[in-house]
C-alpha cells in the first residue's frame, strides 16, 4: 500500500519527506512500514464527552488515512490545567468512556492522555496504548512538574515505572510488532527515562505532550520548542529510535499550547517540518528499515555498556541514597 | 510570533466563554491602540467597539490619535465624554486633588466600558501592560479592570517593539506615554525613570530572579534597584483579587481551585 491509495480525509495532510519515499519502495514480503498518525487537538477542558466524540472522529479518519497507530497529546480526553477537576474528571479503565474508546481500537492502535483512578482513589496522569479493542499498556506518569506554571504533583499521583511493549500495529500487518515505549512531556526532561526505555528494547519512543509555549524574549523561537526540538532529535538520534511527539494545541486561562507535533526518525532528522500550530491530523510513514540503517552506521546501543553503568549505579547508590 | 499567540489568545478566550465581539477603551496611546488592533485581527474590525472618553481636560491631540487608530484599523468609534459624571460628583469635593480626580476618571470609564459590554454583549478587552501592573502604576478597579488583557505579559518596550511592527501609525507610537488625566501629563516624569531603564530592571528582575549582586554588576544602581523593588512590592495588593477570611475547610482560591476556564 502506497500513502497515493490511502485517501486522506480532508484535513488529513499526506506523510513525507526521505523516509515515506524509501519505504514506499519497499516489497511486501515483508512490511516494515507504519504509518502513524498524529492528532494534534484543542481538547476542552473538563469535557470528556465532547473530547471522547473528538477521539472516536479523528480514529476514524486516521484509520481512514490508512493509519495504524493515533497517538493524542497528554491528557487528550480531559485538557492540561485541570485543578480541582481532576478528580470530576478522572476515569477507571472499566469506566464506560474508556471501554467506549478502546472499542474503537480494532483497526487502528489509540495512545489517548486521562486522569486514571486506581481502585485506592489516586489520580494519575496516564497514556493509554489501545489495541484490538482494549487497554494493552498504561503508562503512569512518573515525573510530574510542579513549579513554575505547574502544580501537577498537588492533583496527581506519580507512576513509578517506565516500560517497553509490543504495539501490535496489526492494521500494518508488521512480521513482528514494534517494541515501543512512552514518555509524557516532563518524562522527556530527564534522560534516564529515554535510557531505560532505550535499555528495554524500544525502536519507537511515543511522547505525548500538553507542553504550554513561553519563553518569546530569545529570538522568534518560542524556548519550549527549541528545547522540545533538541530533545527530541537527540533521544532519537542517540537510542537510534522513531520518537512520535504529539503535543497539544489552543488556550486555557490564556495559556497557549503551541503544537509542533513531528516525527523524528533514528537519524535524528524530523520526517517532515513539525506542524504548525493548529488542529489537525497529520500522518507519518515509519519505516523499520530505518532503524535498522541508522543502528548499522550508529550501533550505539550494541556498543552501551551496561555492566559500567550498573557498576557505577551501584557505587552511587552505595554513596548517597538520593542517587 | 508573539502577535500570532497574542491573536490566538483573544480569539480563543472570547469565542471559548460564547462571546464573538469586544470592547476597548482607546486612548490615543500606544497600549489601547495595539490592544484594538490585535482584538481587530483576531475578531474583525466590525467586532471590535473602541470607546473615546476623554474628560474637558484631555488633550485634543489624544482624541485625534485615538480617531486615527480607528481609521487605522476599520473600526467604527464611539466617543462618551465623561466630563459631566466626574464633575457632579466633585461638585461635593471641590478640594479634590489631581490623584484622586485621576482615579475617579479611570473609574467611571471602567463602569461605561462594562456597561457597554452589557448593552453589546461584548468582552472588555484590557490595555495594562506588564510595566504599569509590576510598578502598581494604574488604578485599581479602573484602568485595571478588564475580562481578558493581550498585554499584561509584554513590557512597555516590548509593547512599543510589537506597535511598530504591527505599522500602527507612527503618531501614537512616536509621542511620550501619558495617562492623560491632567493637562501635560508624562508617565516617565511622574515614575521618575524612562521605561527603557526601568523594563531593563524588572526583566532582570522578575523574568530571570537576578540578585541584588548581580544587578549592581549589570550596572543598575543599588537605590534605583531598592526603588524598583518596594515599587513591585508595594503594589502587590492591585495584582489579587481581595483577601477572604478563612474559616471552612474550603475556601475559595485557597483550597478551592479551579481553572478560569471551568466549564468553557
Amino acid at each position: 500500500m502506497t500513502l497515493t491509495e490511502a485517501r486522506p480525509a480532508a484535513d488529513v495532510a499526506p506523510a513525507s519527506g526521505p523516509h515515506a519515499q524509501r519505504a514506499a519502495t519497499s516489497t511486501d514480503a515483508e512490511r516494515t512500514d507504519v504509518i502513524v498518525a498524529l492528532a494534534q487537538v484543542a481538547p476542552r477542558l473538563g469535557d470528556v464527552a465532547a473530547n471522547l466524540d473528538r477521539h472516536l472522529e479523528l480514529i476514524d479518519q486516521a484509520g481512514a488515512g490508512g493509519a495504524a497507530l493515533v497517538v493524542f497529546p497528554e491528557l487528550s480526553l480531559t485538557g492540561y490545567f485541570l485543578k480541582d477537576l481532576v478528580p470530576e474528571v478522572a476515569l477507571r479503565e472499566q469506566s464506560d468512556q474508556l471501554q467506549t474508546l478502546a472499542a474503537a481500537s480494532t483497526t487502528v492502535d489509540v495512545v489517548a492522555g486521562c486522569v486514571l483512578e486506581s481502585d485506592d482513589a489516586r489520580f494519575y496522569n496516564a497514556s493509554l496504548y489501545m489495541a484490538g479493542g482494549r487497554i494493552h499498556h498504561v503508562h503512569r506518569k512518573v515525573y510530574l512538574p510542579t513549579y513554575g506554571l505547574f502544580d501537577e504533583a498537588r492533583y496527581m499521583a506519580q507512576g513509578d515505572r517506565f516500560r517497553a511493549f509490543a504495539a501490535p500495529l496489526a492494521a500494518a500487518a508488521p512480521s513482528r510488532p514494534w517494541q515501543a515505549g512512552i514518555l509524557i512531556c516532563e518524562d522527556m526532561w530527564h534522560p534516564t527515562a529515554a535510557a531505560l526505555l532505550a535499555r528495554d528494547g524500544i525502536e519507537l519512543f511515543l511522547c505525548p505532550s500538553s507542553s504550554p509555549g513561553r519563553g518569546v524574549v530569545s529570538g522568534h523561537a518560542l524556548g519550549t520548542a527549541r528545547s522540545y526540538d533538541a530533545m527530541t532529535r537527540t533521544y532519537a538520534q542517540l537510542f537510534t529510535s522513531y520518537l512520535v511527539y504529539c503535543n497539544r494545541v489552543g488556550f486555557e486561562d490564556g495559556v497557549g499550547f503551541w503544537g509542533g507535533s513531528r516525527v523524528v526518525g533514528p537519524d535524528g532528522r524530523l520526517l517532515d517540518d513539525p506542524a504548525a500550530n493548529h488542529e489537525q491530523l497529520v500522518l507519518h510513514r515509519i519505516d523499520r528499515g530505518a532503524v535498522r540503517r541508522a543502528r548499522i552506521a550508529n550501533p550505539l546501543l550494541r556498543d552501551e555498556r551496561h555492566d559500567v553503568n550498573d557498576a557505577e549505579t551501584d557505587r552511587l547508590k552505595a554513596r548517597n541514597t538520593r542517587d | 510570533m508573539v502577535g500570532d499567540i497574542l491573536v490566538g489568545f483573544v480569539r480563543n478566550e472570547v469565542r471559548k466563554v460564547g462571546f464573538e465581539r469586544v470592547v476597548v477603551g482607546l486612548s490615543g496611546g500606544v497600549d489601547s491602540a495595539l490592544s484594538a488592533a490585535i482584538a481587530c485581527m483576531a475578531l474583525g474590525p466590525d467586532n471590535v467597539l473602541p470607546i473615546l472618553m476623554p474628560y474637558r481636560t484631555s488633550s485634543s491631540a489624544s482624541e485625534a490619535d485615538a480617531r486615527l487608530v480607528c481609521e487605522h484599523l476599520g473600526m467604527t468609534p464611539t466617543v462618551i465624554d465623561i466630563s459631566p459624571q466626574v464633575d457632579v460628583y466633585f461638585e461635593r469635593f471641590p478640594d479634590a486633588d489631581r490623584g484622586r480626580r485621576g482615579n475617579k476618571m479611570a473609574r467611571e470609564r471602567m463602569t461605561i466600558l462594562y456597561d457597554m459590554s452589557w448593552a453589546h454583549g461584548a468582552l472588555v478587552i484590557g490595555t495594562s501592560n506588564k510595566t504599569e501592573l509590576l510598578l502598581g502604576y494604574g488604578t485599581l478597579f479602573g484602568d485595571m479592570a478588564s475580562a481578558l488583557n493581550p498585554l499584561g505579559d509584554l513590557y512597555k518596550t516590548q509593547v512599543f517593539a510589537l506597535a511598530r511592527s504591527m505599522d500602527l501609525p507612527r503618531t501614537v507610537i512616536d509621542k511620550a506615554p501619558s495617562a492623560d488625566l491632567w493637562e501635560g501629563q508624562s508617565d516617565e516624569e511622574e515614575l521618575g525613570f524612562g521605561y527603557s531603564l526601568v523594563d531593563l530592571v524588572l526583566y532582570h528582575m522578575v523574568d530571570e530572579r537576578c540578585t541584588k549582586a548581580e544587578l549592581r554588576s549589570l550596572g543598575f544602581e543599588d537605590a534605583f534597584v531598592d526603588d524598583v523593588a518596594r515599587r513591585v512590592r508595594g503594589s502587590q495588593y492591585k495584582r489579587r483579587p481581595p483577601i477572604i477570611a478563612k474559616l471552612s475547610a474550603r475556601t475559595i482560591d485557597r483550597e478551592f481551585r479551579y481553572p478560569r476556564d471551568w466549564g468553557t
